[in-house]
């Protein structure tokens, strides 16, 4: 199969121009691309916001759902059929914010899927509000007197609930974001990248230039060392890592339920008079 | 002739216990029966009791009235004493609980000490149940045979509750042998001892559901302990679920990959689902949600029952959409009528709520055995030359059904499915004309959908001068409440509603004009299907039997509601 980044990219998008989500769409085609996945064994999970668009932009099944709610269903695609390839695509205020609840237990339950969110620090579809990531200080339109709660840090979270792929990744350094995308796609269990991005039209604060000054690539030795992933994972500020921090499996959600051992569920041929048995214990 | 058994007690004290036990042994016996349970929201303390009836026609509710009173403590005797029948029996533990002197009615049976003896105090309940078969005039055989299958991988364990049984059956006979006579076990033929949820648990799981995503809440947790314990032989799969929003989201996700799926849970549970609820809308995403109704508002009465949600399954979720409501009727129902929810979801692409409630969901009735060849399994995903190509998830149709395939099936096809109003590919858009018709589309699958919903049951006389409707799990009392109208030379009859919405209405229309007086009886405060028909049809009753203490209706309390009106 000749597998081509422009194969994956359909439509035109509703982003602004200079939008961060550019680079993420054309990192994860050429990512696809690369891994020359068929567009109908991928299926694209996301909820609302403007990165939650991607379904609409990249030649893929998709499934828009609802704000903060794209997790719960890509667990259930994983159930239904655990031959697909699940990712799930959406920004910080629909995966920390609303989404927060599933993003703690789909990290403990462990299922096989990628995780990209596109962190702009910044409420962008409801034109420029604070996101859980958002640094303290920012004004905004409801945040007058500026953020006052500390921003939440994703990647230390992910690292504390026992998540096995904890990357983080910039939009301006599409080359890396591709390469941990695959990485991320091809690791087995929850892998996640938090992307940074910048928001052109309402957050002044992060923009390309203050990201371009901040971010570098640390060398890291050992990618099972969580407490050096940890360390690096709260650098924040004046310098900030990219990178992979953490790579060290552990047993999927699917290896653990006994009816997802051999073909997906949705292969496996059905009829009721097979099971008729199951009246027995009540007699 | 009829036997009405209580056993009361604290919560942990193990009532469940005698009565699994002695509700299973009676049906194998040959006994009709019901078992129901009323006790508190919480783990320990309080008071809990069950009843059971055993009746010559297969019961189909429990009453009043009490033969035998197992009281496992005094606050037991104390409040129910009352009800206990003349020639009734009060089985109690001397050592632990002292009747008046003037109560000549009691059975001492000092189950923990004769437990002890036998192994363990555990078993005081195994002491109990002798003293109950030596009362009703039945040997321990059956209870015996029991004992060793339930207790098959535990060495010992059946032995010393046999020695127990024997225990509690000798000693009750010194005060009471055969003091209460059986009706004759009228029943050729092995039946099922089985209660609402397993019903639902059983059907879902025979009609080929493959997940259940769930949040426990009482009382449709029995659901999910069902299919979670055939998780590991069967191909299914339960997931807890960290909240409702989840629980009903993840089975969104694998119902548009292609499994059928189900989501349960009550009332407070459903209110966390109905975003959910309105993106199946959208996404024409085949679900099926039953809701087992308890007392609200809010957390409400956990425990208890009540018919409060009929009009919030018809409305949850916002914008507008198609569904369907079906409501669980008896036990011999459900099985069958799970399973058609099942087959509309996937039919029409749609959510349907299945509505139970507590009254249902813990109730235990001798059944028939379900025929399993009546449930179908036919998901109505397109195979290869049944749809269109390029495949659009949302195809205009005539009947507003898209052809639907799942993802991954075919190379070179992919399924978009989008909250967002979307064209037929499943893109977002906002352009007026795509809306309507989109709007249009998912709106015309009502009609056909209204054409599946099944008739109320007609009970009773044909022609009837009385006529009390009902729906849901209040099939048993209305009926029973019939029969006692017309032996009393009333012509009644009852007009029972399981398909609800749609609102089927034909024989509705046809008989609420020409009988004398008609009621509508609900476990509500307000008459919840009343309303839905005088908005559908523009009929309105006479009078409204209304009850929302929390309690199931007793057939007496219907009968004299309508004998109060008349």
């Amino acid at each position: 199969m000749n597998c081509k980044a422009e194969d994956y990219l359909l439509q035109e998008t509703a982003w602004c121009p200079g939008c961060g989500n550019f680079a993420i769409r054309e990192a994860l085609a050429e990512a696809l691309a690369e891994l020359c996945l068929p567009s109908h064994e991928i299926v694209i999970f996301s909820g609302i916001g403007q990165a939650a668009k991607i379904p609409h932009y990249i030649n893929a099944n998709g499934f828009n759902g609802l704000h903060g709610r794209a997790l719960p269903p890509a667990l259930g695609s994983r159930v239904a059929n655990k031959n697909l390839n699940v990712i799930v695509e959406s920004g910080d205020g629909d995966s920390y914010g609303e989404g927060g609840n599933h993003f703690i237990h789909n990290i403990r339950r462990n299922p096989d899927l990628a995780h990209f969110i596109h962190n702009n620090q910044i409420y962008g579809l409801t034109k420029g509000q604070a996101s859980p990531t958002s640094d303290p200080g920012m004004v905004t339109g409801v945040q007058v007197g500026g953020v006052t709660a500390p921003a939440l840090n994703p990647l230390s979270m992910a690292l504390v609930l026992g998540a096995g792929f904890v990357a983080r990744c910039f939009s301006g350094e599409k080359e890396h974001l591709k390469e941990t995308m695959k990485k991320a796609i091809n690791f087995s269990g929850y892998a996640l990248i938090d992307i940074l991005q910048p928001c052109v039209s309402f957050n002044k604060i992060n923009t390309y230039g203050w990201y371009k000054k901040r971010v570098y690539f640390p060398e890291i030795e050992d990618l099972q060392d969580r407490a050096k992933a940890l360390e690096l994972s709260e650098q924040w500020g004046e310098r900030i890592p990219l990178g992979l921090f953490y790579n060290n499996p552990r047993p999927t959600f699917e290896s653990t339920a006994a009816a997802l051992e051999d073909e997906p569920l949705v292969f496996k041929p059905f009829d009721p008079r097979q099971v008729s048995g199951l009246q027995n214990e009540f007699f | 002739m009829e036997v009405n058994i209580l056993v009361g007690g604290a919560a942990g004290q193990g009532m469940e216990t005698i009565m699994n036990l002695l509700g299973k042994a009676l049906v194998r016996e040959g006994c009709s029966l019901i078992y129901n349970k009323d006790y508190m929201s919480r783990v320990r303390g309080g008071h809990n009791f069950s009843r059971l009836r055993i009746a010559a026609d297969s019961p189909w509710s429990t009453v009043g009235s009490i033969d035998i009173l197992v009281a496992l403590n005094e606050e037991t005797y104390t409040l129910h004493r009352e009800n206990l029948v003349p020639s009734g029996r009060v089985i109690y533990d001397p050592q632990h609980i002292t009747l008046p002197e003037d109560e000549d009615r009691g059975v001492p049976v000092e189950m923990q000490k004769l437990a002890e003896e036998a192994g363990g105090k555990v078993m005081a309940n195994t002491v109990a149940v002798g003293a109950l078969l030596v009362l009703m005039d039945l040997k321990t055989g059956t209870v015996e045979a029991l004992l060793h299958d339930t207790f098959a991988s535990k060495e010992g364990v059946a032995e010393k509750n046999i020695a127990a049984l024997k225990a509690g059956y000798n000693t009750a006979a010194q005060s009471c042998s055969a003091c209460f006579s059986l009706p004759p076990g009228q029943k050729d033929g092995k039946r099922l001892f089985i209660d609402g949820n397993q019903v639902l648990g059983m059907s879902a799981l025979a009609s080929g559901c493959r997940f259940l995503s769930a949040y426990p809440m009482t009382p449709s947790t029995g659901v999910m302990n069902y299919l979670a314990g055939k998780s590991k032989d069967y191909p299914v799969v339960v997931e807890q679920a960290e909240d409702e929003i989840a629980a009903i989201n993840m089975a969104l996700g694998a119902s548009y990959t292609g499994a059928r799926v189900l989501t349960c849970t009550s009332g407070g549970g459903f209110s966390l689902m109905t975003e959910g609820l309105s993106l199946a809308g959208m996404t024409e995403t085949p679900l099926v949600v039953i809701v087992a109704m308890r007392p609200g508002p809010a957390t409400g009465l956990p425990t208890r029952t009540e018919q409060g949600d009929l009009g919030y399954a018809i409305h949850a979720g916002h914008g507008e959409f198609p569904r369907a409501v079906l409501s669980a009727t008896s036990h011999e129902d459900a099985f069958y009528r799970l399973n058609k929810a099942f087959e509309l979801a996937d039919r029409y692409q749609v959510p349907v709520v299945f509505l139970s409630d507590q009254n249902f969901a813990d109730t235990h009735r001798s059944i028939e055995p379900f025929d399993f060849g009546r449930l179908s399994y036919n998901q109505a995903i397109a195979a290869e030359g049944q749809y269109e190509k390029p495949y659009k998830r949302y195809r205009i149709t005539e009947n507003g059904i898209s052809p639907r395939i799942i993802p991954g099936r075919f190379s070179g096809e992919t399924v978009l499915v989008d909250s967002d109003e979307h064209d037929e590919k499943g893109n977002i858009i906002e352009d007026a004309a795509t809306r309507k018709s989109m709007t249009d589309k998912r709106m015309r699958k009502l009609t056909a959908l209204a054409g599946e919903m099944d008739e109320p049951d007609l009970y009773g006389d044909p022609h009837p001068e009385i006529l009390l409707v009902g729906w849901g799990s209040n099939y048993g009392v209305i009926r029973e409440a019939v029969d006692v109208l017309s032996a009393g030379g009333r012509k009644a009859a009852m007009l029972h509603f399981s398909d609800i919405f749609p609102l089927p209405q034909q024989r509705l229309k046809d008989l609420l004009n020409e009988v004398r007086k008609s009621y509508c009886v609900e476990n509500n405060a307000t008459g919840q299907l009343a309303s839905l028909i005088r908005q559908e049809t523009g009929l309105s009753f006479d009078n409204l039997i209304l009850k929302y203490d929390g309690r199931p209706f007793l057939p007496r309390e219907i009968v004299e509601e309508v004998e109060n009106e008349l």
